[in-house]
């Protein structure tokens, strides 16, 4: 009798699946360990998380639901890059055409808008869990540092994204902000022509908030939350009020008046 | 056949030399990390740009009727035809670059996104723009055409009489 685990187990052995997965094969608690920390996504996660941090309570899984729409936006954006062109022509004509002429072309633009706004509602939502529960302490200080720059990334996603439909909203919008950017001192006026590559929003600053929305800023956003995930497991894994960091409870402890 | 001390002259301790490769090699990155720097500016700033020129031919002057505020929202400015004469006022709020409107009714000019509002002469009557909207040089061409160049700000209250 062969029942569908053996098939597993034989499939498991086989020469194809070894040159993949060099943990091995065993079932025990060590191999299935080696299956997490030598993989090349989830050596970022723990071997091991406690069930107990993963109720609800604990973290609301705003952070994982902020990368899931993270997720949702690359996968919905790179399908509208196949019929977007980023030039004054077509952008405004290939944005309506993805609304009425693409099969499912309304559904994905609407899919990535509204995983762009709750993606920026997550981010808030998870930094004031951090916040308030006091995450934010040591050891965790830096992640809440990598934590500020993937806000930082998130908003100029939302801002470059602004742009590409190229309708009055995007350009007023996108002088409106640039404009703001003039207000800093001294260097304004440049940072204001180096982002839009001109003087006006116009067919450079097109093309510049393009190769920003759909290159730069997701791979810096993927580089910082990969740090972000990794120094979870580095600065001792999940926080919640229970697991106080030793450096504040080992500080407090000879107090008599705390 | 080289004598071996010729080699080693001055005897050169190895945390020496240690420091000195140290100090060549953030040298020679300090001094490749400012070319990157610079490289980066102007490979980022545009030497050709395909903008309108700022020089206007807005037409003839018979064109703008007495007493009357003409706006071109192509171009961002007024062609404002007064009493005392011919003006062009930048159209472009000084609060943040939205393109503002002349509302006949209120005889002021008002920026639809925060609010700022403009006296007929460019002045500033109230809200978040930081300075009144720009004068730009008028004059008239050979050919009898009002011109505006709108890189040229001037002093307010300059009038060209037609």
């Amino acid at each position: 009798m062969v029942t569908s685990a053996n098939y597993f187990d034989q499939l498991r052995k086989s020469r194809v699946w070894r040159s993949i997965f060099r943990s091995g094969t065993g079932a025990s608690t060590l191999h299935r360990s080696l299956v997490i920390q030598q993989d090349v996504f989830l050596h970022l996660f723990p071997t091991k998380v406690r069930r107990r941090m993963l109720n609800i309570g604990v973290t609301w899984y705003l952070g994982t639901l902020t990368f899931g729409t993270f997720m949702i936006l690359v996968s919905t954006g790179i399908l509208l890059m196949l019929y977007y062109h980023p030039s004054v022509p077509q952008a405004y004509s290939d944005t309506k055409d993805l609304q009425f002429v693409v099969t499912s072309g309304l559904f994905l633009r609407n899919l990535h808008r509204w995983s762009a706004h709750a993606m920026v509602f997550l981010v808030f939502a998870h930094m004031f869990r951090v916040f308030y529960r006091g995450a934010y302490r040591p050891p965790r200080e830096f992640n809440w540092i990598i934590g500020v720059i993937l806000l930082l990334i998130t908003l100029l996603l939302s801002y470059t994204g602004y742009l590409l439909p190229w309708d009055q909203l995007a350009f007023w919008a996108i002088t409106v902000g640039s404009n703001i950017a003039s207000a800093v001192p001294l260097i304004g006026n440049k940072i204001h022509f180096l982002l839009l590559g001109g003087n006006f929003v116009n067919a450079n600053a097109l093309l510049r908030f393009y190769v920003l929305h759909c290159m730069i800023l997701p791979l810096a956003a993927m580089v910082f939350i990969a740090i972000h995930f990794w120094r979870i497991r580095k600065d001792g894994g999940l926080y919640s009020h229970s697991s106080q960091p030793p450096a504040i409870s080992d500080r407090s402890a000879p107090k008599e008046d705390r | 056949m080289p004598d071996e001390r010729q080699l080693q002259p001055a005897k050169l301790q190895d945390g020496d030399r240690r420091a000195f490769f140290v100090k060549l090699g953030v040298g020679s990155l300090s001094i490749a990390a400012v070319g990157a720097v610079g490289f980066g500016y102007q490979f980022l700033s545009p030497n050709v740009l395909f903008e309108p020129s700022p020089i206007l031919n807005v037409g003839k002057p018979e064109s703008y009727p007495p007493d009357s505020v003409t706006l071109d929202a192509n171009s961002g400015i007024y062609l404002i035809h007064s009493n005392e004469g011919f003006f062009a006022l930048g159209a472009v709020c000084t609060h943040l670059g939205c393109l503002t409107a002349w509302k006949p009714e209120l005889g002021i000019i008002a920026c639809p996104c925060h609010g700022s509002k403009f006296s007929r002469t460019g002045e500033k009557i109230e809200g978040p723009a930081p300075r009144s909207l720009p004068w730009y040089r008028v004059w008239l061409s050979e050919e009898g055409d009002l011109m505006v160049d709108r890189s040229t700000t001037i002093r307010s209250m300059q009038f060209l009489r037609v």
